[in-house]
């Protein structure tokens, strides 16, 4: 080693005090010679700068969402998010509609989409064929990027006609006498917001559910399987157990995901500010609400209730999130990368 | 499977006994699991191919050449909105790139096993879980408000803002991938630091950064919610960073609620041309990543 670094002497060799934790011997002595001009100062300064400006973005959304609603949390508190009057014309706000239609259609998507996506999940991971994976693997990501708006687009054209014409008859009639499923058959809706956002989480939380299942090792596989268990019997005690910290993580995802998605709710919803028993009622969301309303909020109360819709839903998918990266990296953090 | 005798556990050994339950059992999940690839792949193909031939079908020269038309009237186009588009996506790029890029190389090169750069990446991580029309907000009483109007030049920032994170993760991973042979060399040789992780690091790791990039570019090229209230539209040509300036999701979304046919049309033309962009950009990244260059390398 010392050899090493005696054939490799750089030209600039006034030394500072280390200051990077070293890796090598060899690393260590020569970041020690580079690392003392000004420039590099400068530059890893500003490289820390740039990398600082992530928790700037995070205060600074704060900040703003915190003081543009100032006005509504003073005169309404806490009885904002309890209060399902929403009147801009009188100036008297409540969040519960828009909380309760967020919510319920986040739990919709995910009732949809989490069997399905752990299905599919096994499916790629567990049983496909080599030369079908790569395709349903890329795809899955094509339908991961294509944007919210153009799944919007998609369920008023299609999807909706479709369910109000095939799937929602039946439904009212068959499960209409528990009220969940009763009342006219719009087709915009609550069911209809659901449907959408499941398609578009179902990827997120396939892919996610395969990258923390492929994490699991291939001994712990094999283990069970020279157990003489089947290879259903496989999966579940080898893989899934030991990935379902991971696959909640990809679930709670998913609903961050479902919970702040605008754009395609925003078109099929229905856009009406009641909490109804029907799920197949129009409804309202928490991000559509914004969507819809906030260029035309006319009065600064009516502008602050919606940036305090923001800032609600900006805390709570701050904390979804956490916990979901929290609860992946448990499973993922050093575990090897399996070739797909 | 026949010969399960002694060394089993109590669990499966208590099973072994009703062995025609547990192949049911076994087929059945199998045939759960296929199942449920089909149910998702097959309406997700059919989204796919209903946007292609609906978006083909309606696509025509004028989408590329013509301003929207007033209602009533045939014909038309989104020329100004992919304009838009483009100007609002350069400055995102401006902003969002290097700053990723920096963030990223902070993270791989300056600040490993650092409860910072840590900190760093959690939070890059939680800020691509942000709804963006939260993100749209923030930006309104920052840049609209004081401003007093609608611009692109905060439709911009917005974009901006949501690139970073992505980046940042992305060009760490891939800085992370680059072997440290290859930094102990530069340094070898005298190279200061700095110049070391610019021209030797992140060259090595260029197709890889410039993967990210393009994620986060396809990513926010077909956002709409954070432009509704900073880029805010606009019906006519404009070139300039301080008025209101259309966006192809935007014009999607308005037309999409519109009760016309002929910009029902226009919003099928203008959904498919944002598909193009983003399956080109998806496409060009599985390329580089799957070519293994990087690989290559280590």
């Amino acid at each position: 080693m010392a050899g090493q670094a005696d054939v490799t002497q750089p030209t600039d060799s006034s030394a500072s005090p280390g200051a990077e934790q070293s890796l090598s011997p060899v690393r260590a002595y020569l970041l020690n010679c580079g690392s003392s001009s000004l420039a590099d100062r400068a530059f890893s300064a500003l490289m820390l700068v740039c990398a600082l400006s992530i928790f700037a973005i995070v205060i600074l959304i704060l900040v703003e969402l915190i003081s543009g609603s100032k006005l509504t949390i003073q005169k309404f508190g806490m009885s904002f998010f309890f209060g399902s009057a929403w009147d801009p014309v009188n100036g008297n706000f409540g969040a519960l509609p828009f909380i309760y239609g967020t919510v319920v259609s986040s739990i919709l998507a995910l009732i949809i989409a989490v069997p399905l996506a752990v299905g599919v999940a096994i499916f790629l991971t567990e049983m496909c064929p080599d030369w079908l994976r790569g395709f349903l693997a890329f795809f899955t990501e094509l339908l991961a990027a294509i944007p919210s708006v153009v799944y919007g687009l998609w369920a008023i054209f299609v999807m909706v006609p479709l369910l109000r014409q095939f799937f929602y008859p039946y439904l009212i009639k068959s499960l209409g006498w528990t009220g969940i499923f009763g009342g006219p058959n719009y087709g915009f809706g609550m069911f209809s917001a659901g449907v959408i956002l499941s398609i578009m989480v179902l990827p997120i939380i396939s892919s996610l559910t395969r990258e923390v299942m492929s994490a699991v090792p291939h001994a712990q596989r094999e283990a069970v399987l020279a157990l003489g268990a089947t290879r259903w019997e496989m999966i579940r005690m080898g893989v899934l157990r030991n990935a379902r910290i991971g696959i909640v993580g990809a679930v709670i995802l998913g609903l961050g995901r479902a919970l702040g998605e605008t754009m395609a709710v925003t078109m099929v919803i229905g856009n009406r500010p009641e909490i109804v028993r029907s799920l197949l009622a129009p409804a309202y969301s928490m991000a559509s609400v914004i969507a819809n309303e906030f260029s035309e909020a006319s009065d600064e109360l009516y502008l602050s209730a919606l940036i305090e819709i923001g800032l609600a839903l900006f805390i709570v998918t701050i904390i979804v999130n956490a916990l979901a990266r929290v609860l992946v990296w448990a499973v993922t953090r050093g575990a090897p990368v399996r070739g797909t | 499977m026949a010969s399960t005798t002694t060394a089993m556990p109590p669990p499966l050994r208590a099973r072994a006994s009703n062995r025609f339950l547990r192949v049911v059992v076994n087929h059945l999940a199998t045939a759960a699991a296929v199942g449920s690839t089909i149910l998702v792949m097959a309406p997700l193909i059919a989204i796919f191919m209903y946007l292609l031939f609906k978006g083909a079908s309606s696509l025509n020269l004028a989408f590329f050449t013509q301003v929207p038309k007033p209602v009533g009237e045939v014909g038309g186009g989104m020329a100004n909105s992919i304009l838009g588009s483009g100007i609002l996506l350069a400055i995102a790029s401006l902003m969002g790139v290097p700053i990723g890029i920096a963030g990223g190389i902070y993270i791989a090169e300056y600040g490993r096993n650092k409860r910072l750069a840590n900190m760093v990446r959690f939070t890059a991580d939680v800020l691509n879980g942000v709804p963006s029309i939260v993100m749209g907000i923030a930006i309104y009483t920052l840049i609209v408000v004081p401003q007093k109007h609608f611009s692109a030049l905060a439709g911009g920032v917005a974009l901006g803002i949501m690139m970073i994170p992505t980046i940042t993760r992305t060009t760490e991973e891939m800085l992370l991938m680059v072997p440290l042979n290859v930094r102990e060399a530069a340094l070898g040789l005298g190279v200061p630091n700095w110049r070391s992780v610019l021209s030797i690091t992140l060259r090595t790791a260029s197709p890889g950064v410039i993967t990210g990039c393009m994620l986060a570019f396809a990513r926010v090229a077909g956002e709409t919610a954070p432009l509704l209230f900073t880029a805010f539209g606009n019906q006519f040509w404009s070139t300039s960073v301080n008025q209101p300036i259309a966006a192809l999701p935007l014009q999607i979304f308005v037309y999409a609620l519109s009760p016309y046919d002929e910009w029902h049309r226009l919003a099928w033309a203008g959904a498919l041309v944002l598909i193009v962009l983003i399956v080109v950009s998806v496409a060009l990244v599985r390329y580089v990543a799957g070519r293994g260059v990087l690989k290559g390398a280590s």
